[in-house]
């Protein structure tokens, strides 16, 4: 039984300077299904991070389409894919990207600022989702007291406090060690088989792709399918 | 947490640089303040002026004196209800740094002529009745601590006797206030006669008179009956209405609006350029954090709104620190005895003058650097490492 998440169409982006075009991928198309785990890989510069962003909203294509659950959001307003973002994407990066000002608690806080939740229920939330990182005992320290690892989980939890469908991470363990890494990959594999989310990861490392379920190979505008993982 | 946490820790981030930006709008708003204050203080001694009130005074300066007989004969001319005179006396208490503002008036009609003065009626008779009684001011008399009975010598920075002293003992019989608390109580007066039977020279000779009209429709008619009269005489006069002459008297000092509202023109535009600038910088500074916020689903609107409120919580917190310390430098400059001006206090008017301009020092100081933040491209800003 497979239940489509997302699905692209003749997909291509291209960035014109000047005169010359760059022509990331052309008439790229794939689906996801719900509850998939993919890591994509390939070699920099291949466009990994430019699908990653046609995937969360935050970058529209030069043609082809975007759907996701039946919506087609290449199309949306910028405030309308704001809001859809706020509630269907959790996105991880590789520099964590956390607010120095604020502390741990409040860094995974901060996506449910666009929600109509009480004060108690965004208490609950944040607690909870600390607790899936196994990071609560640090809610209260600021960012920089964090190690990189402990930065990486606190950014999970800020992805997944929302409660989104989707988990789009741009290399989330480029910066960690291989203890450090193996960590943070295994809570995302837990999000995918426990809680049901759908997770696609941008990685270079062979050791970090064998988490997922499925592995792509971008490379010079194509997908090729490189099996299933372990 | 809320929208404002946010705000106010991005304020906060960098605490040298927002206590320097604090301090600087904080002296902007000290300055508009206090010279608000003083601006209102000069205009309310001038607006409660009578409008039938004129001063008479010597043409070539109005330090210059006049002789007694003026006072005679200007009490018939047409349309002069009624007249006194007074001198200048430079005052001074046991030393000379000591400065006391006071005058050798005809005290029975300085007192009919300045009906805004107020004092007990007993202490009004005994001021009549002594020829050495002096009337007080109350904030002087609070500043020496004086009190009715006591009495002092006071000492005459210009004036000497023909005994060659310069001290004339007094007895404080009357102590005046005002009807009004923006007119000063701070300068006393003495009998004329005290004053000008020991002088050892200049005598017989008075400061400026101070006529009533009753009616301001008289004051041109009186001004010219009266000029005309000295007119081509050793001694001319030049007589104008005395909100006229205090301005003229305060216009010594300049233009005192324009030199007030230049010189806090000047402040803020001075400070409203760092802090604009350093908005802009401290926006640019965190254009990843935003793209971010946006990435996040923050809409644009929103982001923008968040820098706004920033510089706006900014120029509030100096401004109203500004404010607070205008208010105890008034009272500083109010306990200054040589200043004889009325209290010094921000008016609710001046309050909400200093509220528009904050939020008006915000909007323009937070606008370009939100219309930045708002415009970032989230996927470029992202990109950069
Ligand atoms: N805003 C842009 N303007 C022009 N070229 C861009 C822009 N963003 C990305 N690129 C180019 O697109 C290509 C793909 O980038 P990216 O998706 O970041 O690759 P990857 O994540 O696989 O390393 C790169 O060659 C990059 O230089
Ligand atoms: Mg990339």
């Amino acid at each position: 039984m497979t239940d489509t998440l997302y699905e692209l169409t003749d997909l291509s982006k291209c960035y014109t300077r000047g005169r010359e075009s760059l022509v990331i991928f052309e008439e790229l198309s794939m689906t996801i299904e719900r509850g998939d785990f993919i890591a994509i890989m390939g070699p920099s510069g291949s466009g990994k991070t430019t699908l990653l962003n046609l995937l969360g909203g935050i970058d529209r294509p030069s043609g082809g389409q975007v759907v996701c659950d039946g919506l087609r959001i290449d199309t949306l307003s910028q405030s309308r894919l704001a809001r859809w973002r706020a509630s269907h994407i959790g996105f991880i990066f590789q520099f964590y990207n956390l607010m120095p000002t604020l502390n741990a608690a409040q860094n995974v806080e901060l996506p449910l600022l666009l929600t109509r939740l009480s004060n108690k229920e965004r208490k609950r939330r944040v607690k909870t989702a600390l607790d899936v990182v196994k990071l609560n005992e640090r809610a209260k320290h600021r960012t920089r007291q964090l190690s990189g690892g402990q930065q990486q989980r606190v950014a999970i939890a800020r992805a997944l406090v929302a409660d989104p469908d989707v988990l789009l991470c741009d290399e989330p363990t480029g910066d960690l060690d291989r203890t450090t890494a193996d960590e943070i990959l295994q809570t995302l594999q837990l999000l995918n088989k426990q809680l049901g989310k759908t997770v696609v990861m941008v990685t270079h490392d062979p050791a970090a792709a064998k988490y997922a379920k499925r592995k792509l190979h971008l490379d010079k505008g194509r997908f090729v399918e490189q099996g299933e993982a372990s | 947490m809320n929208d404002l946490t946010l705000v106010r820790k991005s304020l906060f981030r960098k605490k040298t640089r927002a206590i320097l930006l604090i301090v600087s709008i904080m002296t902007a708003f000290l300055i508009f303040g206090v010279l608000s204050s003083v601006d209102r203080a000069f205009n309310a001694l001038i607006e409660q002026t009578p409008a039938d009130r004129l001063i008479t005074s010597n043409k070539i300066h109005f330090t210059l004196s006049m002789p007694i007989a003026y006072y005679n004969r200007v009490q018939t001319a047409e349309g002069v209800q009624d007249v006194t005179h007074a001198s200048w006396f430079m005052g001074y208490y046991q030393e000379e740094v000591n400065f006391v503002q006071a005058y050798a008036v005809e005290m029975k009609s300085y007192l009919r002529v300045y009906s805004e003065l107020v004092m007990p009626e007993e202490q009004r008779q005994a001021l009549l009745a002594g020829r050495t009684c002096i009337a007080v001011g109350a904030d002087l008399a609070e500043q020496y601590d004086w009190s009715v009975g006591d009495r002092f010598p006071l000492g005459s920075a210009i004036w000497s006797k023909a005994d060659g002293s310069r001290i004339w003992d007094v007895d404080v019989c009357a102590i005046f206030t005002t009807q009004s608390r923006d007119n000063p109580t701070t300068y006393l007066m003495l009998h004329y006669d005290y004053y000008n039977e020991s002088l050892a020279f200049n005598r017989d000779q008075l400061g400026w008179m101070v006529l009533l009209t009753g009616d301001p429709g008289n004051n041109d008619a009186v001004i010219a009956a009266v000029d005309g009269q000295f007119a081509n005489s050793r001694t001319e006069t030049e007589t104008t209405t005395e909100a006229a002459f205090s301005q003229a008297f305060l216009g010594q000092f300049g233009n005192i609006g324009l030199i007030l509202s230049s010189v806090a023109g000047a402040a803020f535009a001075a400070i409203l350029m760092i802090v604009g600038t350093t908005m802009v910088m401290a926006v640019h500074e965190r254009v990843r954090e935003m793209a971010v916020m946006k990435t996040l689903g923050f809409p644009a609107p929103r982001i923008f709104a968040h820098v706004l409120a920033e510089s706006v919580l900014l120029s509030l917190t100096g401004g109203i620190l500004g404010l607070a310390l205008a208010v105890g430098m008034n009272a500083m400059i109010s306990q200054i005895p040589a200043i004889s001006l009325p209290a010094l206090r921000l008016t609710p008017l001046t309050m909400i003058q200093a509220f528009a301009i904050m939020i008006g020092f915000g909007v323009l100081t937070g606008l370009a650097p939100a219309i930045n933040a708002m415009r970032i491209n989230t996927v470029t800003a992202l990109g950069k490492e």
